[in-house]
């Protein structure tokens, strides 16, 4: 069989160095592959979920047997989520797989760029695939925000109530944009079919196009290394694709499934039949997007109020926080590896991983970042914190506000004194071989 | 203050237990003016007409002076803040002369009846939705409606409560004085039915939404599977030495 496949594709070769291909072992290297192996699970358990849901905004009498909504109008797509989950048969495990898988994904993503960040991966030649991955991390909330607002129900419907505000605020574009976007002014009939074709054909396509990309520039590239005796620029030290770095995945896939399932089996997410059908005119609280929106929620909930008129043009205040701040966010994001460069000036290729220590300035911005990230997430759920703290949510925004400002800074130049002094130490004990080795010279005598 | 205050209840705590048996003995029921004048007259006024301190309560009837009351939430623990439920301060006997003596004040609505045989959860959902859950949450779990203000979880309050609560608005809360009986019928049978039907799809994480199920995607979905990865790589390690 396998020499019957040669013969016609002349992959032998290729199989044969492919196999053997190096891979470093090192956990923190595995962050990656968490992030694909939920998004394999999001796949299968997504297309269990398209054979049931119905993405139709018509309006449908629901006879189901969940006995509050029965004989209440709801749109199709509601009456076929609470379909796959009362009476499709292991629907609402699979939902709930797909849901928390959605969750997990995201945050391994970040979790793989915050070592791929901190350990300076992303330096020539490397850039490329940052980039990438900063495009796979838009499409990955992309994807959650989305497939949040399939189920049509009043949560999922205030969010998209808020992504159209954001939308018609950029200035002079904003109405235009809203309807190419919407179809119409919100609510909409066709917004569900639009968002359906977006989550299940339009971003899964990109997104497994691009992990391909991401994944054949690193088969190209090969891995970057932490230092370590025999570890070069030039070389790669690890194990073999075959079998040691397949097992270890399948492992991991394996893991990742039960996780999951674990998750998806035991601990109830988005009870849609609580929240109620979608209705223009209402309204329940506390409503939050999904984690990974959660930060752009935030950002909205913190900026005062500001309608500012330039020349004319009125710039309401959702465009600062809605539009304009994750515009710079990710343009930083992405184009980091070139302004580290322009500030080191170090052109060179790199495949040996930095010690995050080594560069403290670099491990100072990126925990600025994280806090500055995590903060606007908090903000997000400013009315949560505030029966949490037993505080008005209006202090708990005050308080944040400051924060925003204040504790990124101060928590960056924290973590940078930390990497500074432990790269010192570090470095002290490198200097006192250093110099012993020194004494000793090239005669052999000290 | 406080102290002041709580030297104060202790001593009418006291006098309480060394008069009740007597009061027992010699007349059965508790007299609702003179419980008024004693505990509530300081705020609201003798004839409930309301002071500085307190609003007139000669309209709120029996329904408010009974959820008041049993609820805990008057008298108020101290000035300023929102009246929580407590541990009422008078036994049901006391309340239903001090319920009866507010009644007699001016026109104020009844307790209301509750019979949840013949209500209609579903027109119940839609109600609730509509007109509870922007403050209340929509699984009824409470939440933060602004200015320092709270609506509360609605997972003690009794049927009666309920129903009290909508014809008279305590606290923040509006009135819903064009509701007709049958939706408040409806209203309370869907409440009972959010705490006591089953959690679908395991365990609830507070009914809250997103917030919570963040926190556990990220702290114990990501966390665990980092936990492997790491378990996972330095398990190689191990084979090596």
């Amino acid at each position: 069989m396998l020499r019957w496949l040669d013969g016609r594709l002349g992959i032998a070769g290729l199989a044969r160095k492919s196999l053997k291909k190096v891979f470093p072992d090192h956990w923190s290297f595995l962050l990656g592959e968490l992030a694909l192996f939920s998004f394999i699970i999001l796949l299968a358990t997504g297309v269990f979920l398209t054979l049931f849901y119905r993405p139709d905004a018509q309006l449908v009498t629901y006879r189901g047997p969940y006995a509050p909504l029965q004989g209440q109008e709801v749109s199709a797509a509601y009456e076929s989520v609470l379909r796959i989950s009362f009476e499709v048969r292991s629907g609402l495990v699979m939902r709930q797989i797909h849901h928390w898988a959605a969750l997990v994904f995201v945050g391994s993503i970040v979790v793989h760029m915050m070592r791929v960040f901190f350990t300076g991966a992303f330096r020539r030649p490397r850039d490329v695939n940052w980039v990438v991955g900063v495009v796979l991390l838009l499409l990955g909330i992309g994807a959650g925000f989305t497939g949040y607002s399939l189920p049509d129900d009043l949560l999922s419907g205030t969010g998209l109530r808020i992504a159209y505000s954001v939308l018609i605020s950029v200035p002079l574009l904003g109405p235009h944009l809203a309807f190419l976007a919407f179809g119409g002014e919100f609510p909409t009939e066709g917004i569900i079919s639009r968002l359906f074709v977006m989550h299940v054909m339009l971003i899964p396509a990109l997104i497994i196009g691009l992990v391909s990309v991401h994944l054949a520039i690193l088969w190209r590239q090969k891995h970057t290394q932490y230092k370590g005796a025999g570890r070069t620029e030039g070389n790669v030290v690890g194990k073999a694709f075959w079998p040691q770095q397949v097992m270890k995945s399948a492992a991991l896939l394996a893991l990742t499934a039960a996780v999951l399932a674990f998750m998806g089996g035991l601990l109830q997410i988005n009870p849609i039949w609580d929240f109620g059908p979608f209705d223009a005119t209402t309204v329940s609280a506390p409503s939050q997007p999904d984690w990974y929106v959660g930060w752009l929620e935030g950002a909205l909930r913190l900026f005062p109020p500001l309608d500012l008129t330039l020349f004319g043009i009125t710039i309401p205040s959702p465009f600062w926080p809605g539009v304009v701040m994750p515009g710079l966010a990710f343009t930083v994001m992405g184009a980091w590896p070139w302004i580290e460069r322009r500030v080191t000036r170090d052109e060179a290729e790199h495949h040996l991983l930095d010690d995050p220590t080594d560069v403290p300035i670099r491990v100072g911005i990126g925990v600025a970042g994280l806090i500055f990230f995590g903060l606007l997430t908090l903000a997000g759920g400013n009315d949560v914190l505030a029966i949490m703290f037993n505080a008005s949510v209006e202090q708990i925004t005050n308080v944040l506000r400051i924060a925003i400002f204040v504790l990124p800074a101060s928590g960056g130049w924290l973590a940078y004194r930390i990497a500074a002094s432990l790269g010192n130490n570090k470095s002290n004990l490198l200097g006192r071989k250093r110099g012993v080795k020194l004494r000793r010279g090239p005669t052999g005598g000290f | 203050m406080s102290s002041a205050v709580s030297r104060r209840v202790s001593l009418v705590v006291c006098l309480g237990a060394v008069l009740a048996p007597l009061s027992v003995s010699v007349a059965a029921e508790p007299d609702g003016r003179e419980l008024f004048i004693e505990s509530c007259a300081s705020c609201h006024g003798s004839e409930g007409q309301g002071t500085d301190a307190g609003p007139s309560i000669i309209d709120a009837g029996a329904a408010a002076a009974d959820f008041q009351l049993r609820t805990g939430r008057m008298p108020l623990a101290d000035d300023g803040a929102q009246a929580v439920r407590k541990p009422p301060a008078f036994s049901p006997d006391e309340i239903e002369a001090l319920t009866a003596f507010v009644a007699s004040l001016g026109e104020g609505p009844e307790i209301p009846t509750v019979d949840l045989d013949g209500a209609d959860l579903s027109d119940g959902q839609e109600l609730f939705v509509a007109n509870c859950a922007a403050c209340h949450g929509a699984t009824g779990s409470g939440g933060a409606v602004g200015a320092g203000a709270l609506a509360p979880s609605l997972s003690v309050a009794d049927p009666v409560e309920i129903a009290e609560a909508m014809l008279t608005g305590p606290g923040q809360m509006p009135v819903f004085t064009a509701i007709e009986s049958e939706d408040i019928q409806d209203i309370v049978a869907y409440v009972v039915h959010l705490r006591e039907q089953r959690a679908f799809g395991g365990a609830d994480l507070g009914g809250i939404g997103p917030v919570p199920e963040g926190f556990v995607g990220l702290g114990l979905g990501v966390a665990c599977l980092v936990a492997i990865s790491v378990l996972l790589g330095s398990k190689r390690k191990r084979d090596e030495a």
